[in-house]
């Protein structure tokens, strides 16, 4: 085919006799590019906001809404924001490793501001674009430094963590998580497959508000998984997407890595600000890694930079400034705590809601796992027949996994998707 | 030391012999099982070779010293500028827009600017729907999509990358996974084009490969091919069936007209190609960092850009999921009001005349500090940064005996140059030349 001939590497040797090749007008470089199927989480939202019926409800991509279901900019962003235009602050190019004021932040609110291993500079940070690019940085370095290691990704996680570890041919398996019949934790299945891993795997652990199930291990068995990963000599590398964003209390929220970190273990944690700072669209976040070793933390953090120059140079300034304002500002960061609270609170209550009211409508099935779960997300165990029938037949918009978002419901719309879910699982 | 254990004398010894490696293991080993690291074995990686001028110059505490490593601009005061069409637009964004996720691919209005900027308002490509475009991280992000997607869907080919270019463009097609190889460009000894050189290259490379092609203001260098040049050059590639990627970093900021700047771009496409490109708005917006910029792929029909542009959204998802928004709203707000527009191309003009000012004033202060040697290069060059023909030991001098920072292959970033510093910069250059260029 033209196509082939012409993207073919010429072999070494005699030139070819005959006029060189005319590159073929009419035939395209790119008609054997395949149309890339829509992202399964943010294809929900175009899908949305292109449906035209009335009643159309968006549970699909984890963006937090208020009581009116409108997105919400955080009174700490605005006021931050304003602070900063009115300083004036020029646009340079920041340092590949990030803003500084940004980077000791969020360190100090992942371990607690006066950690000995911050005082001892055995903490490498990079500030990167938001979770993904945090956990892109992480999976690059783990790539090259850690090769051929395995990364075990718990069975459900969010998906893109799948893409970002392949991406960089790094190999991932599962190990079990959710057990559908108790609609919990399947803590065992868990231990055993870990127990299983090589030593040397990396193992991806949700640091709170497990996405998509919203169900966290208890603080014993964070303990028990830390000592395993002791014991059998595997890298923790913690997706925290969502510290006061669960609880609404930043500290309770932290507790699995700092756990992890005060047990001797070295760890590497994916931070993002886009949930409890409602950043989103800003890209905030950091890749960090705390080590046993100081010099080895300055090793590190100069091979992460070298990955980030190679991927986007240096981190986006804008948001990275206007966190930095807040955490750094004493009556900013007090009045940041309570609106996370307000937000945690809110979905809260909106879960309390909704299991009321499938109790009522349905109350032969448990529906107790809907404040069981924390964070954003519910995992409820519909079938993607189901999910499809909530879409198609009640405008409820949601990814096929069951996973439907709290922060996308308010009371007014309760007693509408509770039928829709009644409906869904009594008939398909 | 090889040892023969079937000497009977050093018998004896063999089972202390055997032992040694683990007892010297244990020797060495921490004391405290807590503080042994998993990544004893990972080296210091290599300082960035531009991002790493910046940090020894911060490190001089010398108040004389002169930046001219990384290319970002500076007024005659060596300041920073914020342009003001980009502070107006700030102004008019604030405090309006929730700050919600983008799309994978970036503010769709952004985007549309974006390649009208490019190719021109009016481009029958843009017109059939035929380019596939998704908003990037700057010029990097912009490279790195493309590398990806090179690697992906042109398995097999290499990236011709010019000799010399930008350091970073090995390191992003190296980390995509893609071979590099390079063509001729630079003539040190007209430090002029080697057009013949580039034209054979061409011919020499394997049907089809990628040529990476700076449309304007070639960094390092500072030399352009001249239209004719450029002619010549897309019809070579066209014989070749390569495809040419254009980095334009600098549209509007070498000459001061984006139409002139681009127009590389726009003969190529006269001529039929099916070509990409990178846009960042880091110099030409001062936007440096806010990571904004647009890589573009013209198709041969809408079924194809539109299967590109989604597998440039897949290649994005797991590298950042969608760009950052603030940068974006500016450069949109820009472009698309008249009057922003218009006060914008008026202050790149501007940046631009100060820079080719300071290339005639650099080059009379070195002809009246008394070099023998020709400076005629600076002032021929383009953009921002003057190829100046030093050696890295001379840089080496420049920086530990006069505090004056730039990058080892003896580019001078132009937009650190003013009034003030340029004849101290004079006599520095000739001194650590002294007729040795």
């Amino acid at each position: 085919m033209q196509l082939q001939a012409r993207m073919q590497v010429r072999p070494a040797g005699p030139r070819r006799a005959g006029p060189a090749p005319v590159r073929a007008m009419a035939g395209s470089r790119f008609a054997d590019v395949a149309q890339a199927p829509p992202d399964p989480i943010l294809g929900v939202s175009e899908a949305f906001k292109a449906c035209t019926d009335p009643n159309k409800l968006n549970l699909g991509v984890g963006a937090y809404r208020d009581e009116q279901l409108k997105p919400v900019v955080l009174s700490v962003v605005k006021k931050a924001e304003s602070k900063i235009f009115a300083r004036n602050e020029n646009k340079e190019y920041l340092t590949i490793e990030g803003l500084d004021g940004f980077r000791k932040a969020t360190v100090d609110l992942l371990l607690g501001g006066d950690h000995p291993a911050i005082k001892e500079g055995r903490v490498a940070v990079v500030q990167s674009l938001s979770g993904t690019g945090s956990l892109r940085v992480g999976a690059a370095f783990i790539a090259r430094f850690m090769k051929g290691s395995t990364v075990y990704l718990s069975n459900p996680t969010w998906g893109n963590h799948r893409n970002i570890f392949g991406d960089e041919g790094v190999e991932w398996k599962y190990y079990r998580y959710f057990d559908a019949d108790t609609v919990g934790l399947d803590f065992k299945g868990m231990v055993e497959d870990l127990k299983a891993a090589p030593p040397g795997s990396v193992v991806v652990l949700h640091g709170c508000a497990h996405n998509p199930t919203g169900i966290d291990p208890t603080k014993e068995q964070w303990a028990s998984i830390a000592d395993l990963c002791k014991e059998r000599d595997l890298m923790p590398f913690f997706d925290v997407a969502y510290q006061g964003f669960a609880t609404g209390d930043l500290d309770k929220d932290a507790f699995a890595p700092r756990l992890f970190v005060e047990k001797g273990l070295e760890i590497m944690v994916s931070q993002s600000y886009s949930k409890n700072l409602g950043l989103y669209g800003e890209r905030v976040g950091a890749l960090v890694m705390v080590l046993n070793d100081k010099e080895a933390a300055t090793r590190c953090l100069s091979q992460l930079k070298r990955l980030a120059r190679a991927l986007y140079s240096n981190p986006p300034t804008h948001g990275a400034r206007i966190a930095a304002e807040v955490v750094n500002d004493k009556e900013l960061f007090e009045e940041w705590k309570g609106e996370m609270r307000g937000m945690a609170g809110r979905i809260e209550r909106v879960r309390g809601e909704l299991q009321r009211a499938l109790e009522k409508k349905y109350p032969s099935k448990d529906w107790s796992f809907i404040t069981k779960q924390i964070g954003m997300f519910s995992f409820t165990g519909l079938t993607p027949v189901q999910v499809d029938n909530m879409t198609n037949k009640h405008a409820i918009f949601m990814t096929r996994d069951g996973r439907i978002s709290l922060a996308g419901l308010n009371s007014a719309k309760v007693e509408y998707l509770a039928d829709a879910i009644v409906d869904s699982v009594r008939n398909h | 030391m090889a040892l023969s254990t079937s000497a009977p004398a050093l018998a004896g010894l063999r089972p202390v012999l055997n032992a040694l490696p683990a007892l010297t293991r244990a020797l060495v080993q921490p004391a405290s099982a807590a503080a042994t690291t998993l990544f004893g074995n990972v080296e210091q990686a290599p300082k960035d070779p531009i991002l790493g001028i910046t940090e020894k110059f911060l490190a001089d505490t010398n108040p004389i010293k002169m930046n001219l490593g990384v290319g970002a601009y500076r007024d005659d005061n060596g300041q920073p500028v914020v342009l003001d069409a980009v502070r107006e637009a700030e102004r008019r964004v604030a405090g309006s827009h929730f700050m919600e996720y983008l799309p994978i691919g970036g503010l769709r209005d952004f985007i549309s600017e974006s390649v009208k900027l490019a190719y021109s308002d009016d481009a029958a490509v843009l017109r059939e729907g035929q380019v596939a475009a998704v908003q990037s991280l700057s010029g990097t992000g912009s490279c790195r999509l493309f590398a990806d997607f090179q690697k992906r869907f042109m398995p097999g080919t290499k990236v011709f990358i010019p000799e010399p270019t930008w350091s970073n463009h090995f390191n992003i097609w190296r980390d995509a996974g893609v071979e590099f190889a390079k063509y001729r460009y630079y003539k040190p000894d007209t430090r002029g084009l080697d057009m013949d050189g580039f034209l054979e290259d061409i011919k020499r490379a394997p049907a089809g490969s990628v040529f990476l092609l700076h449309a304007c203001a070639h960094n390092p260098t500072g030399v352009d091919p001249t239209p004719e040049q450029w002619r010549q050059l897309s019809r070579a590639m066209l014989e070749r069936g390569h495809f040419p990627l254009f980095d334009m970093a600098y549209q509007g900021f070498a000459s001061g007209d984006c139409d002139r700047d681009a127009a590389s771009i726009r003969i190529f496409l006269g001529d039929g190609h099916r070509l990409g490109v990178s846009q960042s708005y880091a110099k030409n917006m001062g936007l440096y960092g806010q990571r904004v910029g647009c890589l573009s792929v013209v198709c041969d029909n809408k079924r194809d850009a539109s299967a590109v542009e989604s597998q440039l959204k897949a290649i994005a998802r797991p590298m950042y999921s969608n760009p950052p928004l603030h940068g974006a709203l500016l450069v949109t707000k820009i472009l698309q009001d008249n009057d922003l527009k218009q006060l914008w191309f008026k202050e790149v003009k501007g940046m631009a005349d100060r820079i080719i000012s300071m290339r005639s004033l650099l080059r009379k202060r070195l002809e009246e500090a008394g070099s023998p040697l020709p400076w005629g290069h600076i002032t021929d060059q383009i953009g921002m940064f003057a190829y100046s023909g030093m050696s890295p030991e001379m840089v080496d001098a420049l920086a530990a005996q006069h505090h004056i920072y730039m990058t080892r292959n003896g580019r001078i970033s132009m937009a650190g140059v003013n009034t003030k510093n340029v004849g101290r910069l004079a006599e520095a250059m000739h001194a650590v030349t002294s007729g040795k260029l």
